[in-house]
């Protein structure tokens, strides 16, 4: 097998991919504040003196303080939010045998990635699901529904636990958050001022009058400019997401090559997605808002299920089909070279 | 003129032998820390012992030498383990390993045993005891994962060029991997408790 397959070269692959992503989306992000303070100051530069110069980049620092503020505060409401609206409750002494089970697989899988013990949170919902939340590493929560312990063996339950680890372990709470938070902002903007140019108010009206007060001046560059920056700002809450919902499929695929290193047991994971898959039906309990924490969307398979290029684009998790198939990729490489040390347990499904 | 770019010259290098010193340091304490949780998964195998002992003996009479060969076993594991404020050295590792190994393998031999017994199974106790054990046995192996894991990347990092460089001064040696001694551990002994079993 080619080495792409390997469990530590895929996670490599996909930090890389939803590095550039994140990249990407700062660069745009960037693009869409401090850009317009650049047009605006190319085209107030010539200007006659005592007229308004464009210096201080005030957009962007407004822009960006406007993101941070809202990431901050999602960060600091959402991941307790995120729990108590779907109704989850907290195993703290485990009384049932399934519990019991629960909360040891928890901890072996706290084992195996190094971290400490999350809470651990059992939904009272029959779907198979299951996500994680939390601050940081020392503070993390694992939820899953009661339908996801039913249909699942030992091995597979402990691999979607060791999913949900891996989310912890790579911080993805916070990164998911603060991508959204800037999202957020973006189309907060852009709507606004949408409304406000809709209704011929004045939202960006001493702007472009000062374009059109210093046009003599300005290049053709700074209108080229200030053309892109403009479409910019109206494709803007369309291709934030798109670039989040990106970032959020590669942090699935390398959450769950994070599984298959804690577990070293890929196939238990293809096998516990499958029977997650193959129930369809909708996690009610779990809002939208957490989706990308979730082991498997939890609006169910319309939009996943489809390979289509397009229904792609827009999903939060990658198309089970191919996630299934990666981890297969994993555990026939893995078979072919035996890992020193390795649990003995084996997918029983 | 040479002397500042010798200035510079020599306050990059200290800055990078300072940085893989210290990474050395705390690679080190991670593989240490990595060996310690092992130390906490057996000790707790080894106090859960006498407690399936006692659950099965009375329905187990005729199979002494079973629950005679897990309580020999862990009265050695017991003996091997010592603890340590330093890196295990490698006879150590390797006769913790050897021990344990030999546990393992005489616990799995008493579960088979008791697969035998579907009453002795079907009660409460038992069933306990198994999980608890069988999450001991996959913790034990998650640690032995991770200190392998970890022992790996300081031992990778001290041995690569130009990091063995500083290796002698931060008196990094190479960890003892765990590895599986014995021949019966190697042979996958699939004994299934999972309470879902059949599902």
């Amino acid at each position: 097998m080619s080495e792409d397959v390997n469990l530590f070269a895929q996670q490599e692959a996909n930090r890389r991919h939803s590095r550039w992503l994140v990249i990407g989306f700062i660069l745009f992000f960037a693009w869409l504040g401090f850009g317009g303070d650049f047009i605006a100051y190319l085209a107030t530069a010539h200007a006659p003196p005592g007229a308004y110069h464009h210096v201080f980049p005030w957009f962007g620092i407004v822009l960006t303080a406007l993101g941070a503020g809202m990431a901050r505060y999602s960060f600091s409401t959402g991941p307790v939010n995120v729990l108590k609206s779907t109704g989850a409750r907290e195993i703290v002494d485990a009384q049932t045998p399934t519990e019991k089970q629960l909360v040891n697989v928890v901890e072996e899988m706290s084992i195996a990635s190094g971290i400490t013990k999350p809470h651990v949170w059992l939904i009272d919902d029959p779907d198979p699901n299951a996500f994680a939340t939390g601050h940081d590493e020392s503070d993390a929560n694992i939820a899953v529904t009661q339908g996801l312990v039913a249909i699942c063996s030992r091995d597979e339950l402990q691999a979607v636990i060791g999913h949900e680890m891996g989310h912890i372990k790579n911080l993805d709470v916070r990164l998911m958050t603060l991508l959204a938070a800037l999202v957020g902002a973006v189309t907060l903007i852009a709507d606004g001022a949408g409304r406000v140019m809709f209704n011929g108010g004045f939202g960006r009206g001493r702007r472009s009058s000062n374009d059109r007060d210093s046009g003599g001046g300005s290049s053709p560059l700074v209108i080229v400019l200030f053309i892109v920056w403009v479409v910019s700002w109206i494709l803007a809450p369309f291709i934030t997401r798109l670039l989040a919902l990106g970032v959020s499929r590669k942090r699935e695929y390398l959450a769950d090559a994070m599984s298959a290193q804690f577990t070293r047991n890929p196939l238990a994971l293809a096998s516990a997605l499958t029977k997650i898959e193959n129930a369809a039906e909708p996690t009610r309990s779990i809002k939208g808002g957490a989706a990308h924490l979730c082991i498997a969307d939890p609006l169910g398979r319309p939009l996943n299920g489809e390979e289509g290029r397009v229904a792609e684009l827009f999903g939060t998790h990658p198309p089970m089909p191919t996630r299934i198939a990666r981890l297969k990729e994993m555990g026939y490489e893995q078979s072919h070279q035996a890992l020193a040390g390795a649990p003995v347990t084996q997918a029983s499904a | 003129m040479i002397g500042i770019v010798l200035l510079v010259i020599i306050a990059v290098a200290a800055f990078w032998f300072v940085g893989v010193y210290n990474s050395l340091i705390s690679l080190r304490n991670q593989v240490f820390n990595a060996w310690k949780q092992i130390d906490v998964q057996l000790k707790r195998r080894h106090d859960l012992i006498p407690n399936l002992v006692e659950t099965v003996k009375g329905a187990m009479n005729f199979e002494k030498g079973t629950l005679e060969s897990v309580i020999a076993a862990r009265n050695q594991a017991i003996a091997a383990t010592q603890s340590t404020t330093q890196l295990p050295s490698p006879q150590q590792v390797q006769a913790t390993a050897a021990a344990e190994g030999q546990l393992s393998s005489s616990l799995s031999r008493l579960f088979a045993v008791v697969e035998a017994y579907p009453d002795l199974k079907a009660t409460g106790n038992v069933a306990q005891l198994q999980e608890e054990l069988t999450s001991t046995e996959n913790k034990i192996a998650f640690a032995r994962q991770l200190y392998n894991d970890q022992a790996t990347v300081y031992n990778t990092r001290q041995q690569q060029f130009p990091g063995s460089l500083v290796a002698g001064f931060a008196r990094a040696t190479p960890a003892q991997l765990w590895e599986i001694t014995d021949a019966s551990e190697r042979e996958v002994v699939k004994v299934d408790l999972s309470l879902n079993a059949g599902k």
